[in-house]
C-alpha cells in the first residue's frame, strides 16, 4: 500500500516543531509500524537529510521504550498493544497518519518523536518500592499469597512505564501508573509496612514534576497498552484517604 | 598467558564458602571510599549495583536507556530456576548443579556452576522480599513449572513476564539506592572505552547520547553487564540496541573473550515475514510443556494442518526422544526443526517453520486454563501473524537468542584486565556450551545479587589505589580515540546505511555461522565477513550531527563493533572441531544427527587475544576438569 505520513519533526527541546508530510510506498500489511519507519528513515538518510528520532527497543511490546500519538491516539488503533506491536494491516492503502510523540508539560520533547520520560523515574524513586535489601531473607513460601491476590497484584504489576496514560489523559496525569505500583504492594504483604509514607511520597513527587490530577475520563485504561484497570486508581485513592485519616 | 580460573580448595559444596570467608572485606566505614562504576542496568547490572549501594560502595550506574527499566532483560517470559524442590520431586542443589552442567555439552567449569545452583534458591526469595509477584496456589504457595533440560518442575514464573518482574524488582532496589544517592544514575549514556591505568580498570568514556558529549568517570573497578551479542546476526530475538560495544572495546583493551562461537539459537520464535523484518519474536519456552511439535510426513503439503489427520503428522520430538518428547533442550529442538525444514517438510508461506500445536491441550485441560497459562504468548502471536493459535497451531522456527561466550572471568568474575568484573550474559560463566531455559535470568540475579557484591570487595580490600581523577592522561588518551572514531564514522559519506550493511552481514552470520556450521562454510565466512567490514568504513553513510542525538551514529558504532565480532565467532567456530550445545559442526554428528563431542581434544575454553583489527588473534586454553560429574554423551532418548 502507499501511505502518507503526517510526522511531527523538531530538531531540539527548545526549537518549534512542526508536522512534515511524507510519502511511503510499497507498505507490507505484514510490516510492524515500526518497521515503516525503518524503511522510511533508510530512504531519508539516502537522500542526506536526517531521520526520524523515536525511542524503540525490544520491539515486542515489553520494554515501554516506544509510544507514538497516532492519529491522535496513544500507541495508535487497537486495544492493549504499544506501538511496536502495531501492524500496518491496520491500515488502508492511500490512509494519511499522523504521528505525533506523547504531548505532556512533563514530558518535554528532546528531538522529534522522543520524550523525556525521567519524570516517571523520580516518581518511583519516592517509593515504588518495598525497602529491602540484599541478603537475610526468609523462604519465598514463608510469604503465604493466595492466587487470587498474586493474580491482582500482578496486573497492577504489569505496567510497562510508557507512559500512554499521560499522553492520553486531558489532565496529563500519571495516576494510573502511580496506582498501578501502589496498588500491587498494597496488595502484598511485603508491601504493607510502607503504605501510607509509600502513596503520599509517589503522589507528593508526581505533583512536583506537573503531571495533571485526575478526573476519571478513563481514557488511560482505554489506552494502556497492558489495558491496566483503573480500578487500581480507586485503590490508590483509598490508600491516600487510608493514609490521611490513620495517623 | 596462563588463564587462572581462581577455584577455590576443597569439596564442591563447599568452595563458595570457604571463598567467602577466605575473601579480605572492607571496612563498612571504608566502603564509602571506594568508587564502582557498573555499566548496564539489567538484571545482573541493576542488582550489582544497588547491592554494592546498601554495602555502603559509591555506585555510578550507566545505561544506555532512558531509564533502568527498559534494558533487554524485560523480555525474558518463561522463568526463573531454582533448586527448591518445592516440587516435591527429587530436586536438589546438585541436581540443577548437574543439569545445568550437562545441558551445557560439559563446557562450563563445575565450581562456578555448582555455586549458580547453591545461590538460586536465594534470589527466589530476595524478589519475594521485594514484592516480585511469582506465580502462586490457591493456598498461597510458590507455583512451579517444568522447563527444557530438566525432568522436575523447578521453575518460578510470573506469567509469561517473568523477566519484566525480576527487572522491575532489581529496579525498584536500585530506584531506592538512586533516591539515597548510594547510585548516582547515569541515562542514555552508551561505554565507549574503559580506561586503564597501570594496568587495571579505572573507569569509563561515554558518550552522552542526548547531546554527543565524550565524558568520563574515574572508579576504583568497573563491572560490565551489558548483555549478550547476539545482534552480530542482525536478525535476533535481543533488542534492536542490544549490543556488544562495551564488551568488545573492553576485550579491544585486552581481556580475553571466551568462546565465542557459543551461540544458542531458540527453537520457538516467529517465522520471519519478509526483507522488512526488523528483529524476531520469542515465543517462551515454556510453550513446549503444553505444545506438540510437529510437521505433515509428506513434503510440502498444502493443506491446512487443521486438515491433516493424526496419523498423517510427524511429531518428530517425541518420536526422537521419547522420554523428553518436546521439552528435549534448546539446541536439540532447534537442529531438529531445521533439519525437518530443509528436508522439505516445513509449513507456512516461506515452508521454513514447524507446528506448534496445542489443540490436545485445549481439548485436554481446557481453553481457559491454556489462556491463564499462556494468554499473553497467545496474544502477541496473533498481532504478528493475525493468526488465532487457539483455532490454528502456531508457525515456529529457531532463532538467535543467546550467547554463552563473553568476556572470560575467573571464579571472582574478573576478567584478564585486573578490577574489569562482567556480570550476566556480558560474560561467559555458567552455561557452556549451551544455555538451559530459566536459568539466564537465574545468572543475572545471581552474579549481581550474591556474587559481584563478595568478589568486588575483595579485591576493592587487597588492592592498592593510586589516586586517579579523570584528568589523567589516560582518560584524555581514550576520549581522544572515542572522538577520532566518531568523526571517522560521520565523515565517511557513503552511500549505504547502517542497516544495510548489518543486514548483509547478518546474513552471512546466519548462512555460515548459525545453526549449522562446516570448515567450507566458515572458512567462506572468513572471507566475505572483512569485506563486510571493509565496505562499512569506506562506504557508509550517517546524517545529522555528531554533537546531537544521532540514532545512526549510536547504530554505527555498534554495527562497526559487530563487524569484527563476527570475525572472532567465526574463527573459534572453525578451530573448535566438535560438536557441543549450540556449536554444531556438520562434520561432527552420529549417523542419527547428533551433536558429537571431542572431550579428549576441546574439554576447555577457548579464551581470545586481540591482535588487531583483521589480525590472526592468539588463543588460550584454560582446561576444564570434571571431578564430580562425568562428561557423558548427552542423551534425551
Amino acid at each position: 500500500m502507499k501511505l502518507t505520513l503526517q510526522v511531527w519533526r523538531q530538531e531540539r527541546p527548545e526549537s518549534k516543531g512542526r508536522l512534515i508530510s511524507y510519502g511511503v510506498n510499497d507498505v507490507s500489511p505484514d510490516m510492524s509500524f515500526l518497521e515503516m519507519l525503518d524503511v522510511l528513515n533508510i530512504e531519508l538518510v539516502k537522500k542526506n537529510e536526517v531521520p526520524i528520532a523515536f525511542d524503540h527497543d525490544c520491539r515486542e511490546g515489553i520494554c515501554g521504550s516506544c509510544g507514538m500519538m497516532i492519529n491522535g491516539r496513544a500507541h495508535g488503533p487497537g486495544r492493549g498493544i504499544a506501538t511496536c506491536q502495531l501492524h500496518m494491516r491496520h491500515f488502508k492503502d492511500g490512509d494519511t497518519i499522523v504521528i505525533e510523540p506523547w504531548r505532556a508539560r512533563a514530558f518535554p520533547v528532546l528531538k522529534d518523536l522522543m520524550v523525556d520520560r525521567t519524570a516517571m523515574d523520580r516518581v518511583m524513586m519516592a517509593g515504588g518500592y518495598v525497602s529491602t535489601k540484599t541478603g537475610g531473607m526468609v523462604d519465598g513460601n514463608t510469604l503465604l499469597i493466595p492466587k487470587p491476590i498474586a493474580d491482582e497484584a500482578f496486573d497492577a504489576a504489569a505496567c510497562i512505564g510508557c507512559g500512554a496514560c499521560v499522553a492520553s489523559c486531558p489532565n496529563s496525569s500519571l495516576m494510573l501508573f502511580v496506582a498501578a505500583k501502589v496498588s500491587q504492594l498494597a496488595l502484598l504483604p511485603q508491601g504493607q509496612h510502607e503504605r501510607k509514607e509509600r502513596v503520599e511520597s509517589m503522589l507528593a513527587v508526581m505533583d512536583e514534576n506537573q503531571f495533571g490530577s485526575c478526573t476519571n475520563t478513563y481514557a488511560c485504561e482505554a489506552e494502556c497498552p497492558k489495558e491496566i484497570s483503573v480500578t487500581h486508581i480507586a485503590r490508590l485513592n483509598r490508600e491516600f484517604i487510608r493514609a490521611k485519616i490513620t495517623a | 598467558m596462563v588463564l587462572e580460573s581462581n577455584i577455590p580448595e576443597g569439596p564442591i559444596e563447599k568452595k563458595w564458602t570457604n571463598h567467602k570467608f577466605t575473601s579480605k572485606l572492607v571496612n563498612p566505614s571504608n566502603r564509602r571510599k571506594y568508587t564502582v562504576a557498573v555499566v548496564g542496568t539489567g538484571l545482573a547490572g541493576a542488582s550489582a549495583a544497588a547491592s554494592l549501594a546498601e554495602l555502603g560502595y559509591n555506585v555510578l550506574a550507566f545505561s544506555y536507556h532512558e531509564s533502568p527499566r527498559r534494558a533487554h532483560s524485560i523480555a525474558a517470559q518463561g522463568g526463573i530456576n531454582a533448586g527448591k524442590n518445592y516440587a516435591n520431586d527429587g530436586d536438589s542443589v546438585y541436581r540443577l548443579f548437574y543439569d545445568t552442567l550437562k545441558g551445557g555439552d560439559y563446557r562450563a567449569r563445575e565450581g562456578n556452576v555448582y555455586r549458580l545452583a547453591e545461590v538460586s534458591g536465594s534470589i527466589i526469595d530476595q524478589c519475594v522480599a521485594q514484592g516480585v509477584p511469582f506465580a502462586r496456589d490457591y493456598a498461597g504457595y510458590l507455583d512451579n513449572r517444568s522447563f527444557g533440560g530438566a525432568q522436575v518442575s523447578r521453575t518460578f514464573y510470573a506469567r509469561g513476564q517473568t523477566g519484566q518482574q525480576l527487572l522491575l524488582g532489581a529496579y525498584s532496589a536500585l530506584a531506592r539506592q538512586m533516591e539515597t544517592g548510594g547510585v548516582k544514575f547515569f541515562a542514555r549514556r552508551e561505554m565507549l572505552d574503559v580506561v586503564l591505568v597501570d594496568g587495571k580498570a579505572r573507569g569509563i568514556v561515554a558518550r552522552n547520547m542526548l547531546n554527543g558529549k565524550v565524558e568520563s568517570y574515574a572508579a576504583d573497578a568497573v563491572i560490565l553487564a551489558t548483555g549478550g551479542y547476539a545482534n552480530a546476526f542482525f536478525l535476533s530475538t535481543n533488542a534492536k540496541a542490544s549490543n556488544a560495544t562495551a564488551i568488545w572495546r573492553a576485550h579491544k583493551k585486552g581481556a580475553l573473550f571466551a568462546n565465542p562461537c557459543f551461540t544458542q539459537i531458540h527453537p520457538t520464535c516467529i517465522p520471519v515475514s519478509g526483507e522488512h523484518q526488523s528483529k524476531l519474536t520469542l515465543m517462551s519456552e515454556s510453550l513446549r510443556n503444553d505444545g506438540r511439535i510437529w510437521v505433515p510426513k509428506i513434503k510440502d503439503d498444502k493443506r491446512l494442518p487443521q486438515d491433516i489427520p493424526e496419523n498423517e503428522r510427524d511429531y518428530y520430538l517425541e518420536r526422537q526422544y521419547p522420554s523428553f518428547g518436546n521439552l528435549v533442550p534448546r539446541d536439540v529442538a532447534s537442529r531438529r526443526a531445521k533439519e525437518m525444514c530443509d528436508k522439505g517438510f516445513g509449513v507456512g508461506p516461506s515452508k521454513m517453520a514447524v507446528y506448534l500445536d496445542f489443540a490436545e491441550a485445549i481439548k485436554r485441560v481446557g481453553k481457559e486454563i491454556v489462556k491463564e497459562r499462556y494468554g499473553n504468548l497467545f496474544d502477541m502471536y496473533k498481532q504478528i501473524t493475525a493468526e488465532d493459535p487457539y483455532l490454528q497451531p502456531m508457525r515456529i522456527y529457531p532463532a538467535v537468542h543467546y550467547t554463552m561466550g563473553g568476556l572470560w572471568v575467573d571464579y571472582n568474575l574478573m576478567s584478564t584486565i585486573p578490577g574489569l568484573f562482567v556480570g550476566g550474559e556480558a560474560n561467559f560463566s555458567d552455561h557452556g556450551a549451551n544455555r538451559l531455559g530459566a536459568s539466564a535470568l537465574m545468572q543475572g540475579l545471581a552474579d549481581g545479587y550474591f556474587i559481584l557484591p563478595y568478589t568486588v570487595g575483595n579485591y576493592l580490600a587487597g588492592t592498592k589505589f593510586e589516586t586517579v581523577k579523570t584528568d589523567h592522561a589516560a582518560f584524555k588518551d581514550a576520549e581522544n580515540d572515542v572522538d577520532a572514531t566518531i568523526m571517522k564514522l560521520m565523515n565517511v559519506n557513503g552511500t549505504k546505511t547502517v542497516d544495510e550493511f548489518h543486514r548483509e552481514y547478518g546474513k552471512v552470520m546466519w548462512e555460515f555461522v548459525g545453526m549449522g556450521r562446516n570448515k567450507a562454510g566458515l572458512e567462506k565466512a572468513l572471507t566475505l565477513l572483512p569485506k563486510i567490514r571493509e565496505a562499512f568504513w569506506k562506504d557508509v553513510k550517517l546524517t545529522g550531527e555528531a554533537n546531537d542525538i544521532n540514532t545512526e551514529l549510536e547504530k554505527a558504532q555498534r554495527v562497526a563493533d559487530f563487524l569484527e565480532l563476527g570475525e572472532l565467532m567465526a574463527r573459534d567456530a572453525l578451530h573448535r572441531e566438535e560438536s557441543c550445545g549450540g556449536h554444531f559442526r556438520e562434520e561432527h554428528q552420529t549417523d542419527e544427527g547428533e551433536a558429537m563431542r571431542n572431550d579428549e581434544k576441546f574439554a576447555y575454553v577457548a579464551a581470545w587475544e586481540f591482535k588487531g583489527i583483521g589480525t590472526e588473534p592468539a588463543m588460550h586454553k584454560e582446561h576444564l576438569v570434571f571431578d564430580y560429574v562425568k562428561p557423558s554423551q548427552r542423551s534425551y532418548k
